[in-house]
């Protein structure tokens, strides 16, 4: 077995390790990706973008339904679950295709396995238990990403009880489904099974659904999933999961330990998620895991000479947008150091300035701090909000329910935080996103002229509000 | 209209320059890529070329004009199809800032208090532009912070918000107002800008980086042999005893990274490269461009691009990237005969290395008297950054290397 060496090595394909082994490329670095499932990862293969694809039918097939709105006719409605996972399954594979073009455009070796760090400088790989290769490289940058987190009562078979993977491609239509967990993946599940007309309750441990959001969009989502039938349980966890032939009999108990049970078909598990850090040689190293999680610098650096660690693998926010934005610094740093001369201007990434996205309906997008975190940290603020009903594309798209939040430091006129909820927003929150990088005050935010009609308008409008002047509300 | 074409900024940390020399003239045609102008900064000369394809309208800015702030409309050009008349809404406000500063008005007018309510601009009362957050600047005026004296650490050395919340105002060091006198006949010659930035720095080193010296002598016959065998394999290049002296000081940096550290009022920050100054002399002063990671490369690579950066020196041809940002500094006087010396720092860096000649000395080893070929260098540390003991260690690794050469290979 010959050693294959390079500068530059990857061990894992999804989103945080393509793109570092591209930018690493891109410098004229011998680089290689070791993956042992699909070019793309999670992100493209069972994570962003096949639910994306399921939640668009899922907002079609919701449009159809209200066609007459729109002075439509639309009858016979229905829906065919194996086409709308085939869809979803065939654009996965689309785009997963389209990274390893990426890669041979590039350059790039692709390395089918398993990989495990041996030693720092070089990894092993084996297929299906059997080594194939060694390689070495001057750095090595771990991406193995992450999946979902299962507690002792708390275990997905597959067959009755489901982590995301196996609700991307359902066995079954569920009658009556149990989402425990409302975060991001669980309320897209949660209200993509509920517009096909399952029975869906979410049961979650903190006082508000989504608990990363701001809580005032928190209860502006919650009322809307409300409406369209989702049953919520807050602050209350599920103790117990008794699987039965036909059904699972679930136990929720509330934080006064009173406890209910519900029957439902389907359960599925969205509580959270853990690093893949086992097996690939990190304890024998010496690399440092806390709660699942591989601990690394601010430039993705392990501590362990020429071994870095990206993206899921070093915890939260997981996010796509986090691991490839860390895979390009990651790579940066390393050709600096080396005195590389095209780096000359790098800059770790900020977490605050990080945003974040849940695809369900309404849409969710946020950057920045909430009002709540803004006030806890001392800051005076000022809160600008304007409702989708107030905007005329909102109400001509028929799409009138939403909500867009600014907090601004009072003092200063720093945008701390933007928050929204409502059609299309998950489009919009880069507008913040960017004016927070460029660290922009409000002054600028009102000086820029929005085009009409838009959603965008919102975006100014609250703004205005902020300083009592907004417009049209 | 016609393209107006601006005084650039050719380095990040450029305020103003002087157009040395237009090498067009009105009525030329000119394309993107076409050399415009030599520009002056304090350290080095460079061309500044177009982006536009056009005709020259009209220069503004003569040749040889000094103090010619960044951002200053210094010429116009005519697209294809305009006459001149297109320049005539382009008032000639930029050359208002052309503000030559004799001594007659030394200070800049005082800032206007702006009000809370209007956000202050990004010119500075000097006219420079300084690249800042709206942020920022709002922070500043909040803080009566002149943002121009804040350095930017984001994108680009942008001022951000972080860079004024952690600003803390120095002293600002008064230029001294300088009596001349003499009796005997004189000429008076102006500055170059390199002549004052030399001298701004070096004064603001000695005023205010406690500098103090260790001294060691480096017996050189090991190194000397391992030279004469090395250029001897070869005429591909020929290694200096300097090149051996960068690769020492190098590696002994990594060795001793406590030595390899900058003092930031309430941090210290440790550099893991070894980017070392070397101090290059020029016709009218000094410059010092960096050999930047210095300790991965070998005595060739070392030698190569000491020599490449020198003759871009000579040349005046050094850019930014060449010369900014080096984390120690190398000062040679040994070819001038000199056999012993102490150099100023180089701030914000802590150390510089200042090295006397070799000789033939007589050195007593074990009561035994024998003829040696020694070199006196001496090390000046900025105490606030380096302790004694830690320069001592840090000399002491520099002498290892260089009396038993055959150790850098490790
Ligand atoms: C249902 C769901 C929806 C999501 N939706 C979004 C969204 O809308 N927006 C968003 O930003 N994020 C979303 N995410 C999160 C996103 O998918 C992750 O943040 C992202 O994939 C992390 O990228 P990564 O490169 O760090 O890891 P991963 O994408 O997990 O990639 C790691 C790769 O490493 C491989 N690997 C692991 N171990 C080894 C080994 N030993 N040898 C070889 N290969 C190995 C794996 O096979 C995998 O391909 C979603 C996640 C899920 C589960």
């Amino acid at each position: 077995m010959t050693v294959q060496k390079f500068d530059i090595v990857v061990l894992g394909g999804g989103p945080g390790g393509y793109v570092a082994a591209i930018r690493a490329a891109q410098l004229g670095y011998k680089t290689a990706v070791i993956e042992r499932e699909n070019l793309g990862g999670i992100c493209l293969n069972w994570g962003c973008i096949p639910t994306k694809a399921l939640l668009r039918s899922a907002e079609v097939f919701h449009n159809m339904k209200h066609a007459a709105d729109y002075g439509l006719l639309a009858k016979d409605l229905g829906f065919e679950l194996d086409k709308v996972v085939k869809r979803s399954r065939g654009i996965a594979a689309q785009l997963s295709g389209g990274v390893a073009h990426l890669m041979k455009k590039n350059k790039i070796t692709v390395i089918e396995g398993e990989g495990k760090l041996v030693k720092p400088g070089l990894l092993s790989v084996s297929k299906d238990g059997k080594k194939i290769a060694d390689v070495e490289a001057t750095d090595i940058i771990l991406a193995t990403g992450a999946r979902a987190r299962e507690l002792p009562h708390l275990k997905a078979d597959g067959d009755k009880i489901w982590t995301y993977r196996h609700a991307l491609v359902p066995n079954v239509m569920p009658k009556k489904l149990l989402v425990i967990g409302s975060g991001a993946i669980g309320i897209e599940f949660a209200s993509f099974y509920n517009e096909l007309g399952a029975d869906v309750t979410v049961v979650e441990m903190m006082d508000h659904v989504l608990p990363v959001e701001d809580e005032e969009i928190s209860a502006f989502a919650l009322k809307s999933f409300k409406a369209q039938g989702l049953k919520i349980i807050t602050s209350a966890s599920v103790t117990k999961l008794d699987k039965k032939k036909d059904i699972v009999v679930c136990t929720v108990e509330d934080n006064k330990g009173k406890a209910q049970t519900i029957e439902v078909d389907r359960v599925i598990l969205a509580v959270g998620i853990t690093g893949n850090v086992e097996n690939i040689g990190l304890e024998e190293n010496g690399i440092k895991v806390d709660r699942g999680h591989i601990i690394a610098d601010e430039w993705g650096h392990t501590g362990v000479k020429g071994v870095h660690a990206i993206g899921d693998l070093t915890g939260p926010p997981w996010l796509a947008h986090k691991a490839s934005h860390e895979g390009v610094i990651v790579i940066e740093k390393i050709a600096r150091d080396k005195g590389h001369k095209e780096i000359k201007d790098l800059h770790p990434i900020d977490k605050g300035n990080i945003p974040g996205c849940t695809y369900c309906r309404p849409q969710v997008a946020s950057v920045g701090m909430t009002e709540k975190t803004a006030k806890d940290k001392g800051h005076k603020v000022r809160v600008g909000r304007f409702p989708f009903m107030a905007n005329g594309k909102a109400i001509a798209l028929g799409e009138a329910e939403g909500l867009v939040k600014t907090v601004f430091d009072a003092k200063t006129g720093e945008l701390l935080g933007a928050h929204m909820v409502g059609a299309e927003v998950t489009e919009m929150i880069q507008g913040y996103t960017v004016a927070r990088t460029l660290e922009t005050t409000e002054a600028e935010l009102m000086h820029t002229v929005f085009p009409h009609p838009t959603l965008s308008e919102m975006m100014h409008e609250s703004v205005l509000d902020a300083y009592g002047k907004a417009l049209h509300f | 209209m016609a393209i107006e074409i601006f005084m650039p900024a050719l380095s990040p940390t450029m305020e103003s320059g002087t157009l040395a020399n237009w090498l067009v003239k009105e009525g030329d045609t000119v394309e993107s890529g076409t050399i415009l102008a030599e520009i002056e900064t304090d350290k080095a000369t460079m061309e500044y070329e177009s982006i536009d394809d056009g005709v020259v309208g009209k220069i503004i800015v003569a040749d040889g004009t000094e103090n010619v702030a960044v951002g200053t409309l210094i010429a116009l050009l005519l697209e294809e199809g305009e006459d001149a008349s297109a320049m005539d809404d382009i008032s000639s406000g930029g050359m208002a800032s052309v503000e030559i500063n004799t001594e007659a008005s030394p200070a800049a007018a005082p800032a206007p208090v702006a009000p809370a309510h209007v956000a202050p601009t990004t010119i500075s009362p000097t006219g420079d532009r300084v690249f800042s957050s709206p942020l920022a600047r709002r922070i500043a005026a909040q803080k009566d912070i002149n943002i121009a004296d804040v350095s930017g650490t984001g994108p680009r050395g942008r001022v951000i918000k972080r860079d004024v919340e952690s600003y803390t105002p120095r002293e600002v060091i008064r230029t001294a107002t300088f009596q001349l006198h003499s009796d005997a006949p004189f000429e008076e010659i102006k500055l170059s800008n390199m002549r004052k930035t030399i001298a701004k720095r070096l004064t603001e080193s000695k005023q205010t980086v406690p500098h103090f010296y260790l001294g060691v002598d480096i017996e050189l016959d090991n190194l000397l042999a391992a030279r004469k065998e090395l250029n001897g394999m070869s005429d591909d290049y020929k290694i200096s005893v300097n090149d051996f002296i960068i690769r020492a000081c190098a590696l002994a940096l990594k060795k001793v990274p406590a030595a390899n550290v900058q003092f930031g009022g309430d941090v210290m920050r440790h550099y893991s490269r070894s980017d070392v100054s070397v101090a290059v002399a020029i016709p009218g002063g000094l410059v010092t461009p960096v050999i930047r990671g210095a300790e991965q490369k070998g005595l060739r690579q070392i030698s190569d691009e000491t020599k490449e950066l020198a003759k871009k020196a000579r040349d005046g041809k050094l850019m930014p990237e060449d010369y900014a940002g080096g984390t120690f500094s190398i000062s040679n006087l040994g070819m001038m005969g000199i056999k012993q010396f102490q150099a100023v720092i180089n701030p914000p860096q802590a150390a510089i290395l200042a090295v006397g000649s070799g000789e033939q000395r007589v050195v007593i080893n074990n009561g035994e008297m024998k003829p040696a070929t020694v070199m006196s260098v001496n090390l000046a540390c900025d105490h606030r950054a380096i302790d004694g003991a830690v320069g001592a260690e840090f000399l002491g690794a520099i002498k290892t290397y260089l009396e038993h050469p055959s150790t850098m290979l490790l």
